[in-house]
């Protein structure tokens, strides 16, 4: 893996490396998630559903994804 | 009105939203999605509540409960269950909101994780901010009549106070705090932990709350579908008897057969 084409970042506080240039609809899709069950917090900041095709991931984001689960 | 007429229009309303049904029930502490799902369809409940986690990164093919609990059918009420300050509360709401796309949810925020008994600082303070932002939020309080007024003012769209702790099972521990909070409140009250089997559930709707919030009851129970069916029937039972006003108390016997015409 040819460490200038990926990036460090932060998932659910996991480190992880990604490819640069994603977007966060893009690394939905590479993780296996529907973006239509999800909700992601980037650097403590919602980000609208309706700009996960715009928003590039960038190198130290902090990204949270999360979704319902059960619960009382 | 004839009691045949009060049951079908006897619906009750949170922030415009009309239900019939006025049990909610959790979705956490079940064996299965599969058994969850039956319990939810045997209660009536037409209101869940749900929590937000992370998504499992590292298995994302992992059964979900939208799979199994249709949110186009059941309202999904998303709590905040296991925040302890406003900011973690209001920040899952957050995502809650995008997640679902609806404002209204529920707020609790906890105080200690021995009795689970809510911060009521935090908890206003919470509720401000989020009715600033549009929310409509249901919270769990305290049984305190003031406490609750105070929250209303803040916006809360829904009182939601304790019957006993969390989890507990322990019934309606505080009729008389919780009938004066029925009493005052301009929204619905409804008893939000607390309640171990279907008396306690009938004893909260006799009080006059207009609904059971209630999760460790059903799913703990032995065969949990049956215990929602109970639970289902037991709000039922406890609405009517509340709104058919119950017989006074008498110290002494009084005999239901005439005493005229005693052989």
């Amino acid at each position: 893996m040819a460490l200038k084409e990926s990036i460090a970042i932060h998932v659910n506080g996991d480190l992880r490396h990604v490819t640069v240039g994603l977007t966060l609809a893009e690394m939905l899709h590479e993780l296996g998630l529907d973006a239509r069950r999800v909700a992601i917090e980037r650097n403590l900041e919602i980000v609208p559903r309706g700009t996960f095709s715009e928003v590039l991931v960038e190198e130290g984001d902090r990204l949270e994804i999360v979704h319902f689960v059960g619960g009382g | 009105m004839t009691a045949q007429q009060d049951i079908k229009a006897d619906n009750w309303t949170v922030a415009g939203r009309t239900f019939t049904s006025r049990l909610i029930v959790g979705t956490g502490k079940y064996k299965s999605l599969q058994e969850n799902a039956a319990a939810v369809e045997a209660s009536g409940a037409e209101i869940v509540t749900v929590a937000v986690r992370r998504v499992n990164i590292s298995d994302p093919s992992q059964p979900r409960l939208t799979d199994f609990i249709d949110p186009n059918k059941v309202t999904y009420l998303p709590n905040t269950a296991g925040c302890f300050t406003a900011e973690e509360a209001i920040r899952t709401l957050r995502l809650a909101r995008e997640a679902g796309g609806w404002n209204l949810v529920k707020l609790e925020v906890l105080g200690e994780a021995k009795t689970l008994y809510p911060d009521m600082r935090e908890t206003l303070r919470a509720t401000e901010v989020l009715v600033k932002e549009g929310f409509e939020p249901m919270v769990y309080c305290v049984d305190d009549p003031i406490a609750t007024k105070q929250l209303e003012d803040a916006g809360a769209v829904a009182i939601m106070p304790l019957g006993a702790p969390i989890g507990s099972g322990l019934g309606i521990q505080n009729r008389v705090t919780i009938r004066l909070i029925v009493e005052g409140a301009s929204v619905p009250v409804l008893v939000d932990a607390g309640v171990g089997t279907a008396s306690d559930a009938a004893q909260a709707m006799e009080l006059g709350c207009d609904g059971v919030l209630m999760n460790t009851a059903i799913a703990e129970s032995k065969d949990p579908v049956l215990m929602a069916r109970a639970m289902k029937a037991a709000v039922e039972a406890g609405r009517l008897a509340y709104l058919a006003g119950r017989m006074q108390k008498r110290r002494y016997a009084d005999p239901s057969s005439p005493l005229a015409g005693l052989i």
